[in-house]
């Protein structure tokens, strides 16, 4: 019989990827990175997704339309993401987030 | 019956012209402002002369008495089935008696100040606003209601504010008109407590419903209720103060003196003839509920009435502002009028005292509007109006030297001019009913006469006095109404008027009574010849009364310091122990309340705001953690 590799495996592996996105997005000053943290995050949720629809479901494939729905909506936004982060750099003459508090009280 | 529902343009046309002259004023030529307003004024006049025609002469009577109609009405406010304010018009004898007065001296105004006002800055507005008068004072005395009236009662003290502040440029007018509406404003606060206690006794605010002697409403709250007086008597006497405001009876006088600021015309009209005898008006038409519900109402209106004019007459010796001398004079000669109603009763002979007062009304708004208008032609000519600029002005004011004459000799009762009749019949009714009062008459009588040759000798003899300009006639729509007065004072004395108007509308027999006529023709006589003595030529007489009685000739000099007195009522009891302390209240307790609370708001905002950094990451940090702590929590929660 063939061994099923544990659904734990993938949880962790996800929940480390979500936090190590997390992480970044915090701690990083540069935008570029903080916007590669975002799609750390958006992937580790895509595999929960694909791992819980493999597990729990095995018949049905809303957990895959809904991995895929992300990537594209992932897609999109990092393409928005990279225009306002060029925005930025024309007026602030810099990425680093900690210069753009414009929105401060 | 006559329909009379017409009488409803009376008012309604001074106020369309009002509205005319006051919007579209400023375009026209000065001249065609005034020439409006005195067409839409005789327009009035004219359809007044024929009421008074078709209500005393072609109107069938009741057991031979007048009756009140009720020409117009309309409900204007309608809060329940049984309190609701009307509007509407009311004839009877006094109020048409009244449309006559008002329509006739308004229109005598409006051609005099054709002339007095020419050149004047605002002589548009001057119009609109003796339009707006006019208008004011028809509805108050056409008012069907006792609401209606004190609504027409605030809008001729408006009116007068307007009229008195006309020269608001000058501070001492814009004091004036301040004074006049600040002092009869706050009596006007007791008329109101008085129609308040009275409706809600009576439950009615109509004058018919009010006044029918048969009535309910005249027979309640006769009861005794405070300090020995029924509640009726309180109700009235508080709307007595009222009128007391209006007609500048004493202690509310001080602000009719100050009123000479506005123009004099003003002063002919608003301050002689017409709104300062709104209280003698307001009193007469609730004559019947004083007589029979009230009759010691009745004797504070005549002490006050009494006391007033023997105040104002001695006043009035010592004064050298003409127009202020007249004031007094009105004062006066209100009280009179004042004292003929306190005296009467209702019905019969003992009401002679109304129609008196009613009479004399009439004869003095004819008198006292021709002796303003004719010290509006002095002044006119002098350009002053203190008396001891002018002197010997006969020779060059023969027309208004001899209507101002036949006015003088009127107001002083000399026999067959129409005050020596209406006078009279106030003695004759004082005579009867109280011997004190009647005394006190006889001799403000005697003061009367005197004051007004002291007047008249020093403008028109005494001493020639050297003119800068020589003093020129006025011109002719000055001198016109001065000459129709001058014929309406001597002769207004033969209107039947004891035929006309009645305290209870039937006819009374009223002849003059020689007891009574014979002294006050001496008094009179005895005034004008102590007059003659000191004025007609320049004497030292008077400066040598004036030293032997120091202390009573400074003090009506300085008007008993009535003025000062108030004064120091108001700035230094009430605005230190009063209203200091409100304002203080005000500014530390409500505003600081206020103040404490924006405060706080402005200052925990200041502390807090730094949370709002600008810094993504900080708010995704807290995000983050506050949203791994809510796991925590709820784990913790529902594992166990």
């Amino acid at each position: 019989m063939h061994t099923v590799i544990p659904i734990e495996y993938f949880l962790v592996t996800a929940t480390l990827m979500f936090f190590a996105g997390v992480y970044g997005f915090i701690t990083r000053k540069n935008l570029i990175t903080i916007l590669m943290s975002v799609e750390l995050m958006l992937n580790a949720v895509n595999i929960i997704f694909i791992a819980f629809n493999r597990y729990l479901y095995p018949g049905q494939l809303e957990g895959h339309f809904f991995a895929l729905f992300v990537i594209a909506v992932a897609a999109a936004e990092a393409a928005v993401a990279i225009a306002i982060i060029i925005n930025i750099y024309r007026n602030f003459q810099s990425i680093d987030v900690e210069e753009t508090d414009k929105m401060k009280y | 019956m006559t329909d009379f529902s017409y009488t409803i343009l009376i008012p309604l046309i001074p106020i369309f012209f009002f509205l005319i002259i006051g919007l579209t004023g400023h375009k026209m030529k000065p001249i065609i402002s005034g020439l409006i307003g005195t067409t839409g004024l005789s327009i009035a006049a004219i359809l007044s002369y024929f009421t008074a025609y078709q209500y005393f002469f072609n109107t069938e009577k009741i057991d031979g008495a007048y009756q009140k109609i009720l020409a117009f009405n309309t409900v204007w406010i309608n809060f329940t089935d049984k309190l609701h304010v009307d509007m509407g018009v009311l004839l009877d004898p006094i109020s048409v008696m009244m449309l006559i007065v008002v329509t006739t001296i308004s229109l005598m105004v409006h051609i005099y100040s054709l002339g007095y006002m020419k050149g004047e800055k605002g002589f548009a507005r001057f119009y609109a606003f003796l339009s707006l008068f006019s208008f004011s004072m028809l509805g108050l005395v056409l008012a069907t209601n006792i609401f209606q009236m004190y609504i027409f009662w605030e809008l001729v003290g408006v009116s007068s504010f307007l009229l008195i502040g006309f020269y608001y440029e000058k501070p001492s007018a814009v004091s004036a008109s301040k004074k006049a509406f600040i002092v009869t404003r706050f009596a006007d606060l007791g008329f109101l407590i008085g129609i308040l206690i009275l409706s809600f006794n009576t439950g009615t605010f109509d004058f018919i419903s009010l006044t029918d002697i048969h009535g309910t409403a005249i027979a309640s709250g006769s009861g005794i209720a405070f300090m020995g007086l029924s509640t009726m008597t309180w109700s009235l006497i508080f709307v007595f103060i009222g009128g007391a405001g209006k007609s500048a009876m004493f202690p509310l006088h001080i602000w009719l003196p100050d009123a000479m600021e506005g123009p004099t015309p003003v002063s002919a009209l608003i301050h002689a003839a017409t709104m300062v005898v709104a209280g003698v008006y307001l009193v007469a038409r609730l004559f019947p509920v004083y007589a029979i519900s009230a009759p010691d109402g009745l004797t504070v209106v005549a002490y006050v009435g009494s006391f007033s004019s023997l105040f104002a007459a001695v006043i009035a010796c010592t004064q050298y502002d003409i127009k202020r001398v007249l004031a007094f004079s009105t004062m006066s000669q209100i009280g009179y009028m004042m004292v003929g109603v306190g005296v009467s009763r209702y019905g019969g002979h003992e009401g002679l005292g109304f129609m008196a007062s009613m009479f004399h009304l009439f004869t003095h708004a004819m008198f006292k509007a021709l002796l303003f208008l004719g010290a509006g032609a002095i002044i006119h000519a002098v350009h002053s109006n203190v008396m001891t600029d002018m002197g010997g002005l006969r020779k060059y004011l023969p027309i208004t030297h001899i209507t101002f004459l036949i006015a003088c000799l009127t107001i002083a009762g000399v026999p067959f001019l129409s005050a020596f009749f209406s006078k009279d019949e106030i003695l004759t009714a004082a005579f009867h009913h109280n011997k004190l009062i009647f005394f006190v008459q006889l001799f403000v009588a005697g003061l009367t006469a005197f004051y007004m040759f002291r007047l008249y000798f020093r403008i028109f003899w005494n001493r020639d006095t050297h003119y800068h300009h020589t003093p020129h006639e006025a011109p002719l729509t000055m001198s016109i109404p001065l000459m129709f007065l001058a014929v309406a004072s001597i002769f207004a004395g033969y209107i039947p008027f004891s035929k006309l108007v009645t305290s209870d509308g039937l006819p009374l027999e009223a002849h003059i009574e020689w007891i009574v006529a014979i002294p006050s023709i001496i008094v009179g006589l005895l005034g004008i010849s102590i007059a003659f003595v000191m004025y007609k030529k320049e004497t030292t007489i008077p400066q040598k009364i004036g030293s032997s009685f120091k202390l009573l000739y400074v003090g009506a000099f300085n008007k008993f310091y009535f003025d000062e007195i108030y004064l120091f009522v108001t700035k230094k009891i009430i605005f230190n122990y009063i209203s200091r302390p409100v304002a203080w209240f005000d500014r530390h307790v409500v505003d600081a309340t206020m103040d404490g609370i924006a405060w706080i708001t402005n200052a925990v905002s200041f502390r807090i705001k730094g949370l709002q950094s600008g810094q993504v990451q900080q708010y995704a940090f807290v995000f983050v953690s506050s949203a791994i702590l809510l796991g925590i929590l709820f784990i913790y929660l529902f594992s166990i």
